[in-house]
């Protein structure tokens, strides 16, 4: 976009909200259609734009209403918290960048775990948060991924992971790459046990959590319009030096190229799960 | 040998003794003194700038085009070595080489990125950047592994798995992903060096090992300097400050429980001398597998486990 176009496009959105002279609160404009949209039916719709049917990035707390039976949600592993064990600086301190996102947030990190039951059936499952730091995946989203997954391990419920990360988190160097490991190798232990596990790639789910638990589910489903992606498509685009084709990886282009199972609407999401697991758990004693 | 731009003091030494050697010959006289004291003060400076290298001069280090590659490695660690090609899938990567191969009474499976020392041999090899069916062909050989109770070795040595159309197309998360997984369930001992670059997820893919070496002057990050740089830093050229700040050399890595050694180098770095830096890896190969003989499969497979399990600096008030 060249900087005239961005004041174009500038002007023209500044035009259309003081036309309509609306606080930001009530209204919401849709990123894809441009449709202006009441709040409260934006939410009553999960958060799917009841023109075009695009997906708007949800909290784990929208996540946790949309998707579990009411109040069936339990928080684990909440106390868990980041620690900038490399003193990492770059244009501010990772102390800093934590202590922000965490006031922001009210929480720990860029993932919410727990159990909760979906129809009844119970599972453990983990929430990641796109709006902390960008979901990326540091020392204590890996921590708590590998706890979900090993409290299957041990009680037999079916793991639910619902990702929205851009990858690992550069200010824990090393360490962050290495939560691709733990996770992965957690979810070796799932599957020895025979235990399902779901995974619900949401917009977006790129870089090292693309490459490691989220895509290792014995089923994957994609959200509507979701980018998923190893490499983003910046990085693609400098390397190969040319523009990309629209709609590449995005969900429908996984699917078209068989790395999810399905591209499912959010407000079929709880159904399909069910339908799902329901079919998927082999039937035994649970394990306490 | 190319001299990297750190080691300008030395270049001017080196063109100073190449003059002398000229004149010497050309006029018919006698320099060696000279000579001689030149090589010494080349050689003492040598030594200053390699006893102080920051992070960002061993990344260039790490990704001389003259260090030596996995190919040329395992003929020299290997008494035999076969080479195997292709995934079963797609096709056969050039970026990761492997095989059986044998050390003393040791039946193994190698495998690592491959480099290229000239452009040619780089584009060929993707420089040592591997598509899905790399990993694909690695796991396939780490499976045969696993079924013919052979010890897996792997080298690591690459910018990052291949960031393009087809590569996505092909599911590159999903041939990454997958090794981690089935890396974490094998019941051979896997043992792991990082020769260069240690480029990400690209580099984990073939790596989750029992035990991890670095080379003295290779570096393993989570993303490479210049990409940090320009994400975090917002400027590309400040790799040399995004280095510093991930911790990406050996000591470092060691530092953190990742790697388990450091392999040494000669002075200047490993590409002068392949042959040193190969005795010393495949010293160490010996002495790990000797120490996994007497483990059992389980014992192999949760040793790998708890290393992994462990990593990871958090704050939990509950311990």
């Amino acid at each position: 976009m060249s900087i005239i176009d961005w004041f174009a496009k500038k002007e023209k959105s500044t035009g259309s909200s003081e036309r309509l002279n609306i606080p930001g609160d009530v209204w919401v404009k849709c990123t894809s259609c441009s449709e202006i949209l009441f709040q409260k039916d934006l939410e009553s719709n999960q958060k799917v734009c009841p023109k075009c049917g695009f997906h708007f990035r949800i909290s784990p707390e929208d996540r946790i209403r949309y998707t579990f039976d009411t109040n069936t949600f339990i928080e684990k592993d909440s106390e868990i918290g980041p620690t900038d064990f490399l003193r990492f600086f770059d244009t501010e301190s990772y102390t800093d960048r934590i202590r922000k996102a965490q006031s922001k947030s009210g929480k720990n990190d860029a993932v919410v775990s727990g159990t909760a039951t979906i129809n009844g059936l119970p599972v453990n499952t983990a929430i990641m948060n796109f709006a902390f730091m960008g979901g990326s995946m540091g020392s204590v989203v890996g921590e708590k991924i590998t706890r979900t997954i090993e409290r299957s391990v041990e009680d037999f419920k079916p793991v639910v992971v619902f990702t929205s990360s851009g990858g690992a988190r550069m200010q824990e160097g090393i360490m962050s790459l290495m939560q691709m490991a733990k996770t992965s190798a957690a979810l070796e232990r799932l599957a020895e046990q025979r235990v399902p596990y779901i995974s619900v790639l949401c917009d977006p789910t790129t870089g090292g959590t693309s490459a490691s638990f989220a895509i290792l589910g014995d089923i994957n489903i994609a959200e509507p319009g979701a980018l998923i992606s190893f490499a983003g498509p910046r990085v693609i685009e400098q390397t190969i030096r040319q523009k990309l084709p629209k709609g590449f990886q995005r969900s429908e282009f996984l699917l078209a190229h068989g790395m999810v199972d399905m591209v499912t609407d959010r407000r079929e999401l709880r159904h399909t799960l069910s339908t799902l697991l329901t079919t998927l758990s082999i039937p035994r004693e649970p394990n306490q | 040998m190319k001299l990297l731009p750190f080691e300008k003091p030395l270049a001017e030494l080196y063109d100073k003794i190449a003059q002398l050697r000229k004149l010497s010959v050309e006029g018919n006289i006698d320099l060696s003194g000279e000579i001689e004291k030149i090589e010494g003060r080349a050689e003492q400076v040598r030594k200053e700038i390699y006893t102080n290298l920051t992070p960002n001069q061993i990344v260039q280090v790490a990704r001389h085009p003259h260090r030596p590659d996995t190919d040329s490695l395992i003929r020299l660690i290997f008494d035999t070595f076969v080479e195997l090609h292709g995934d079963r899938l797609f096709g056969d990567d050039p970026a990761i080489v492997g095989g059986i191969a044998t050390l003393g009474q040791f039946r193994v499976v190698v495998m690592g990125h491959q480099k290229g020392h000239d452009t040619k041999e780089n584009i060929r090899r993707n420089f040592g950047m591997p598509n899905p069916e790399g990993y694909r062909k690695a796991l396939r050989l780490m499976q045969m592994a696993d079924r013919f109770r052979m010890p897996i070795i792997t080298f690591i040595d690459t910018p990052g798995a291949y960031p393009g159309i087809e590569a996505e197309e092909r599911g590159q998360a999903e041939a990454i992903a997958r090794n981690l997984r089935e890396m974490a369930g094998f019941t051979v001992p896997i043992v792991s060096f990082v020769i260069g670059e240690g480029g990400s997820g690209g580099a984990l893919g073939i790596g989750v090992a029992n035990r991890l070496y670095m080379l003295q002057n290779a570096v393993y990050s989570v993303i490479s300097p210049e990409g940090c740089a320009s994400i975090l830093f917002r400027d590309a050229k400040k790799s040399d400050i995004a280095a510093d700040a991930m911790k990406i050399t050996a000591p470092e890595i060691v530092k953190l429980g990742i790697a388990d050694g450091i392999i040494p180098e000669p002075l200047g770095g490993a590409h002068h001398d392949w042959k040193v830096v190969s005795q010393s890896i495949q010293e160490a190969i010996q002495a790990e597998l000797c120490k996994f003989k007497d483990l059992s499969e389980q014992e192999i497979k949760s040793q790998r486990y708890a290393k992994f399990r462990a990593m990871g600096r958090f704050l939990d008030p509950g311990i």
